[in-house]
């Protein structure tokens, strides 16, 4: 059984008030960090440990604190982008609802690494009852003065706030983000400059998601260098993983990054296999914008190796026989899932959550949503398969922002593995669009 | 005390003036545009749950900024109803991991036994249909959100029933502050 | 200053930058499109991508190529930087793309739109795009939304470049359009039925790339290709208006009055709706003789401009002009075959 390094007290009746917490262990990083260290020696230790964004980019933490611009008597803010939209994943909803004083102790520590004396919680705006319970907990914590004037008598001052968007997948782009936290549209910005040097109201901001704020308070405590020595390679420590799809056991699970792709869907200290004893037909590893991948490829990569749940090992491959852990969203689909429909689906998603604000994006989203739904309804010509992987290469890199390649991905790489099954529904179009249909022919793997 | 919404002058109850209050202080004084999103959140759940061009006026009144400024944000993000809506909005969750555990039959099922269609309102008002994307909760699937109240699980007749039910019983009141604050989805407790 | 060398051509160019108007001091064929920016208006740039070109050296201390085309209108040059633009065939690629995305929801109704002639987009297809399209699906239609008695608002041809809210919210006090909506739903309007009304409202008109705002009074009045621009001023009592415009004249009458633009069809003074919509006699103006068309379109097609005096273009202008011609001939004026 893998180390639980965040949710080891999930379950802990009353984990989520703040003297349960402490009594727990809770706020021993703010002591520590605030008494002890001073700020660069806390981004130190995030750097020894190897911590890499648990929103999807995988960017190292440590390393993007590094990069904060620090100019004299010009505040900086510490953002943490609990937006979580990407479709599969659902974990920082789970540890705020269950945990929500990790997340204000990850933000207490970090705000003081970097200097922030006014931190946000950017949560979206459908989770306003979890925002509820993270404002009492930092009531909570306001009253054990481990916010507000002098920390622990440190001298150091820290107000945090929560902020509600409004239904904006986009938001969750760190520069979209921080333009709705403004009071605006959630445009992404052109970037330079970048939040680093200009973020939130124009000064200097780090945007960090949920998980990967909560994991400060354990490498403040432990040190970076333990930290790091979970995992495999640059992948290191913990990873929360959002399974859903046809699995037997849907959830979050804390998982040592390393773990057998295998083992963490057939085993039962995990996802259980798949449901209804069915097979399995295809896997979505980072949330619905990396690259589907056939079982064959989503349990070994295509040099026959054991497909390992490690930044690394995921996108063994490229884009040709690989995808990415992405934001950890797990969606498994069984043999009887239509990937015309699934692709129509996330492609929909897109067009609608696009911000329309550049043209590839505006116009291609909407377009290969147009020809998807087409094909799925069995009206599709053998043309409009490589349409598709053409208007997906069309936007993916000329975008503003990385909503352009989320969106092309999938349909780029669903065409590259079920090529058949799309032409199936173009030759065999009352067949393919019967209910239940499902194709069972062999994907593509090379 | 409940909102004013005598056409002449429309007006925040006392707890959601004082609630507009305390969000100003989130922000620094020069930046208060940023209670927008917060605010018109207020503003939807004490007029009637949908954001009127009278509701988002005084929005832009209480802020000090232009009309438009509200405008093109209240049309961007997809929890402001900009039209008339039932007593209770079902924001049915259509993306990938809640379609692949049924939530088209989810919806045809809502459609039929509240004689709603989607985008439209049932004929005794009580509920208005939404198809919105991913929840972010997508391990329970399918999902409905209700205001601020997930109902998960939803691939039983009896789990819809349910949640009809309790809805059918429930009085619209706005929530403004976490100590009112409604109970946690049922997936959340016993887990 | 940064020196940078593009397309193969070296410029010296003042720190902060941006590529494309590096790429302007140079010239001609090789300067990139640019559909939404706009060098008078702040935060203009970076949303058609119509621009996108090839770093294949970021500066003389990092060498290294940039890993995506960048948007040359918002990104600043570097010294020893390396820029690649109508000798990539990725960049020409790309750019074909974007005219396709653009125009698969764009109204192919040139033959109907005042905008015809003058219009950046009519000028990217033609210079970039292809004959046909690959788009089968129904075309996005809005409504006509009405914005006043003198500015038309036509949605459906809009691509929304943003100039027009920048332009409101820099130029007038308090805007009331602004984009409403998100994605390929997203709309330019008021929300309520709302007018635009402020005296440098009719400058959105100038800055629209498209016919998505036009000038009701020159409504299908001429193809602009038929009418001759003619700069004039006037004194004019507007506050921050310096009267200076330019005429467009068919025979005697003037048809509409717009403010002057440069090379790349930029505003380079804004005027007051007074001049622009009030001011239509030849009487009120001081004229200054005929405008230049630099711009590769369709009006420079028709040759208004060669490099000699044609008697009969100064026998077709009004009286005023001839006399000014006369006592200060412009370099180059040539014959109009309209």
């Amino acid at each position: 059984m893998g180390r639980k390094l965040l949710t080891e007290h999930i379950n802990v009746e009353g984990i989520n008030t703040f003297d349960v917490y402490r009594k727990h262990g809770g706020y021993r990083s703010v002591e520590k960090a605030l008494k002890t260290m001073t700020p660069d020696e806390v981004t130190e230790e995030v750097k020894k440990s190897g911590l890499r964004g648990r929103g999807g980019a995988g960017f190292p933490a440590g390393m993007k604190w590094g990069f904060l611009a620090k100019p004299e008597g010009v505040p900086r803010y510490l953002v943490c982008n609990a937006d979580e939209s990407e479709p599969g994943t659902f974990k920082d909803r789970q540890l705020m609802t269950k945990l929500p004083h990790l997340l204000i102790e990850g933000m207490i520590t970090g705000s003081y690494a970097l200097g922030a004396r006014t931190s946000y919680i950017y949560i979206r705006g459908e989770l306003l009852y979890v925002l509820r319970i993270l404002e009492k907990a930092i009531a909570e914590a306001y009253a054990a003065g481990f916010l507000g004037e002098n920390i622990l008598g440190s001298g150091y001052s820290l107000d945090l706030h929560v902020h509600p968007g409004g239904g904006a997948y986009i938001c969750g782009e760190e520069t979209a983000l921080l333009e709705s936290l403004e009071g605006k549209r959630g445009n992404p910005r052109n970037k330079p400059p970048f939040p680093a040097v200009q973020g939130l109201y124009a000064r200097p901001t780090v945007v960090n998601n949920v998980e990967t704020i909560a994991a400060v308070p354990v490498i403040v405590n432990e040190g970076g260098d333990e930290y790091a020595k979970i995992g495999i390679g640059k992948s290191t420590g913990t990873k929360l993983i959002s399974a859903c799809g046809h699995l037997n056991k849907p959830g979050i699970y804390e998982i040592e990054l390393g773990l057998p792709v295998e083992e963490f869907i057939y085993s039962d200290e995990y996802c259980g296999g798949i449901w209804k004893g069915r097979d399995l037909k295809a896997v979505v590893a980072g949330g619905s914008s990396v690259p589907i991948l056939p079982k064959e490829l989503i349990l070994k990569t295509a040099a026959g190796e054991n497909r390992l749940m490690t930044y690394e090992s995921l996108s063994d491959g490229g884009f040709v026989t690989g995808t990415m852990l992405g934001s950890g969203g797990f969606i498994a689909m069984d043999e009887t899932t239509c990937i015309v429909k699934n692709t129509w689906n996330f492609s929909r998603f897109y067009h609608h959550e696009s911000c329309g604000q550049c043209s590839p994006c505006r116009e291609g989203t909407g377009w290969m949503e147009k020809v998807l739904h087409r094909l799925e309804h069995g009206h599709g010509s053998m043309h409009d398969i490589d349409l598709l992987v053409s208007v997906a290469k069309q936007i993916e890199g000329n975008t503003i922002c990385p909503l352009g390649e989320a969106a092309a991905w999938p349909v780029a790489a669903a065409v590259r593995h079920f090529r058949h099954e799309f032409e199936w529904h173009v030759t065999n179009p009352k067949e393919a669009t019967a209910p239940g249909a499902a194709y069972r022919g062999a994907a593509v793997l090379a | 005390m409940e909102p004013t919404t005598s056409p002449n002058k429309l007006q925040f109850s006392p707890a959601g003036q004082a609630e507009i209050k305390r969000l100003l202080t989130h922000y620094p004084e020069d930046r208060s545009k940023s209670a927008l999103l917060p605010i018109l959140h207020i503003a939807q759940a004490e007029f009637g749950g949908w954001v009127s061009p009278e509701v988002q006026d005084l929005v832009a009144e209480t802020l000090k900024i232009k009309p438009i400024e509200v405008y093109e944000v209240s049309s961007f993000y997809t929890m402001f109803n900009l039209k008339p809506v039932g007593k209770h909005v079902l924001e049915i969750c259509r993306t990938g991991p809640c379609m692949l555990r049924g939530s088209d039959e989810l919806t045809a099922n809502l459609e039929r036994i509240t004689g709603a269609k989607v985008g439209g309102t049932s004929p005794d008002g009580n509920f208005t249909l939404k198809e919105v994307e991913c929840l972010a909760a997508c391990g329970f699937a399918p999902v409905v959100q209700v205001r601020e109240k997930y109902y998960e699980q939803l691939d039983t007749p009896e789990a819809v029933d349910a949640m009809l039910n309790e809805l059918r019983g429930q009085i619209h009141r706005p929530i403004l502050s976490w100590e009112e604050s409604s109970s946690l989805p049922n997936s959340l407790k016993n887990n | 200053m940064a020196k940078i060398t593009f397309d193969g051509i070296e410029v010296e160019v003042p720190d902060g930058t941006t590529i494309l108007n590096a790429a302007r001091q140079i010239g001609g064929g090789i300067v990139p499109p640019a559909m939404c920016y706009y060098t008078p208006l702040k935060g203009s740039g970076g949303k058609c991508r119509a621009c996108l070109v090839k770093v294949s050296a970021g500066s003389a201390k990092d060498p290294r190529p940039m890993p995506k085309l960048v948007a040359s209108c918002i990104t600043t040059v570097q010294d020893g930087m390396v820029v690649e633009n109508t000798i990539n065939q990725q960049v020409m690629d790309v750019r074909k793309g974007i005219v396709e995305m653009l125009l698969i929801n764009h109204p192919l109704d040139c033959p109907v739109c005042d905008q015809a002639g003058e219009c950046s987009l009519q000028d990217f297809a033609f210079e970039h795009g292809v004959s046909t399209t690959r788009y089968e699906e129904e075309r996005r239609t809005f409504e006509k939304i009405d914005i006043g008695p003198l500015i038309q608002l036509h949605m459906t041809r809009c691509i929304l470049c943003y100039r027009c809210v920048y332009t409101a919210d820099q130029l007038t006090p308090e805007r009331v359009h602004g984009v409403l909506g998100r994605g390929d739903a997203s709309e330019i309007g008021t929300y309520i039925e709302n007018i635009i009304d402020n005296e440098f409202s009719g400058n959105v008109i100038d800055v629209c790339p498209v016919g998505a705002l036009t000038d009701k009074t020159f409504r299908f009045k001429q193809r602009v290709w038929f009418t001759k621009p003619v700069d004039a001023h006037r004194d004019c009592t507007t506050d921050k208006c310096n009267g200076r415009v330019t005429l467009w004249y068919k025979g005697k009458d003037v048809l509409r009055v717009t403010a002057r633009k440069d090379a790349y069809g930029e505003v380079k003074e804004w005027i007051c709706n007074t001049c622009r919509f009030d001011k239509k006699e030849t009487s009120d103006w001081v004229l200054e003789g005929p405008a230049h068309i630099s711009r590769a379109s369709v009006i420079a097609q028709n040759h208004y401009e060669l490099p000699v005096v044609n008697p009969q273009v100064i026998q077709d202008l009004p009286e005023s002009t001839t006399r000014e011609l006369e006592r200060n001939p412009p370099l180059r004026l040539g014959g109009l075959n309209n």
